[in-house]
């Protein structure tokens, strides 16, 4: 078994490549299916480690605080996602609760805090134990957190309830557009690219 | 950001191969013999299906296992939840004077005749649209794939490329309810509850979801053509050129 070093495939049709050297931000795109083949990412990772402190901040504050308050003569009721997964959950549809409590809170944490750590810089690469298994996982959630899916139905779930009630848009409502931009740059970064960033570090060395 | 064309290493002029490359168009790793890790990308020569990469540990596959077994598996398994998830209601909304259950279509019916037209449109394309395009799209690539078809390839690469990524939106409708349910909790005076159907529609997303992540899209370039010519190229360098 050996490395072929000098080659790249294309994962969605199997073509084989010359491997090209990309400067920065450059991507590389298959002839034969038009697939992304390859990209430079360093730059690109550099902006991720702030950026993904920050969706994480943003996160806690979107789940903390109440979406939306709505008022329906005079009385008022407000809730928050974790406030909907739970009356879901009570109402018997735990399966939904659970697909709602995956897609929308438990992956993209994960996601993120995973990435995180992955990101920080270190000197060693070595002492960075999962590494491989880790990213592993982010590959599998990738396609499972729906952050801006929810955003969507968010506002489609509010222009519904405009017509009988009225509406009082939360800080978490706010907070939930923003993350749903943030992690838009964050997610889309493909993890593999994070075995091609570990290997450049350690030939610096 | 800049456009990167790659060279195939068939499209460079190498000695006598020419002719070979030339009827394979394109060389693969299933007609050079090796293996690609799905994982870091790293190439291997001499490796069997099922050793482990040596540099991240992932277990090397020539196509995802057993693709379109899986596939039409969850295809068909989708295709039998579509069924309760459109007839059966989605939410119910008690209120002080009656109770009326919504379904996925009565839902955006509801939107058009009270003028909410976009929302209605947007509705209707994430919810009813895209499970149903994609359940076709995924019955095409599958069973093209299975007959080694060389119809249209580049349009069903592509047509895959748009499943794997419409396919989370038709999550919309889970939402909405799910915060519905969870906001419109006034006792007494209006209460929104879940309806089973929600649970069915929920599974379709999720199946379809598996059933498109099941697929392996280089099976759409596996063509009998392609496998004729492997097997008379086995080497990238030229040194092992056969008839
Ligand atoms: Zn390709
Ligand atoms: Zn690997």
């Amino acid at each position: 078994m050996h490395e072929i070093s000098d080659l790249i495939a294309c994962e969605h049709c199997d073509a084989v490549f010359h491997k090209l050297s990309l400067s920065n931000g450059e991507i590389a795109r298959c002839t034969r299916c038009g697939a992304e083949i390859d990209r430079n990412a360093q730059e690109r990772r550099n902006h991720l480690l702030p950026l993904t402190i920050a969706s994480l901040i943003i996160f806690v504050i979107a789940n903390t605080f109440p979406i939306v308050q709505i008022e329906l003569q005079g009385l008022v009721s407000k809730t928050t996602l974790m406030g909907a997964v739970l009356s879901l959950s009570t109402e018997g549809v735990s399966l939904v609760a659970l697909l709602v409590l995956a897609t929308t809170i438990l992956f993209p944490f994960m996601q993120m805090l995973i990435l995180f750590y992955l990101l920080i810089p270190s000197t060693n690469p070595d002492d960075r134990p999962g590494f491989s298994l880790l990213i592993r996982v982010m590959q599998m959630l990738r396609p499972w957190g729906m952050v801006e899916v929810f955003m969507l139905g968010v506002l489609v779930a509010l222009i519904k309830l405009s017509n009988m009630a009225t509406i009082i848009p939360g800080i978490a409502l706010w907070a939930f557009c923003m993350l749903t931009v943030m992690l838009t740059v964050v997610v889309s970064f493909n993890p593999r690219y994070l075995w091609q960033l570990e290997i450049s570090e350690q030939e610096e060395k | 950001m800049t456009n990167n064309a790659m060279i195939n290493i068939a499209t460079l002029p190498k000695t006598e191969l020419n002719t070979e490359f030339a009827r394979a168009r394109f060389k693969t790793t299933s007609s050079l013999g090796i293996l690609a890790c799905h994982q870091c990308g790293k190439l291997w020569k001499e490796a069997q299906e099922g050793e482990r990469c040596l540099h991240c540990n992932a277990t090397l596959h020539m196509r995802k296992p057993d693709s379109l077994n899986r596939t039409w598996a969850l295809l068909i398994t989708a295709c039998i939840m579509y069924i309760p998830a459109n007839m059966l209601p989605v939410m119910i909304t008690s209120t002080f004077f009656d109770t009326h259950q919504d379904t996925i279509l009565s839902g955006i019916i509801f939107f058009w005749v009270s003028g909410d037209w976009g929302l209605a449109a947007i509705v209707f394309i994430a919810s009813f649209l895209v499970p149903l395009l994609k359940l076709a799209s995924l019955f095409i690539l599958v069973i093209s794939a299975q007959r080694q078809s060389l119809w249209r390839q580049l349009e069903r690469a592509k047509l895959y490329h748009l499943v794997e990524i419409i396919g989370r939106w038709s999550m919309l409708d889970v939402f909405v309810v799910s915060l519905l349910v969870g906001l419109v909790q006034i006792q007494g005076f209006a209460q929104i509850t879940a309806g089973v159907g929600i649970v069915a529609f929920g599974a379709v997303v999720v199946l379809t979801m598996l059933a498109s992540l099941s697929f392996d899209p280089r099976l759409i370039w596996d063509t009998a053509d392609s496998q004729i010519s492997s097997q008379s190229v086995t080497a990238i360098d030229g040194s092992n050129k056969s008839v």
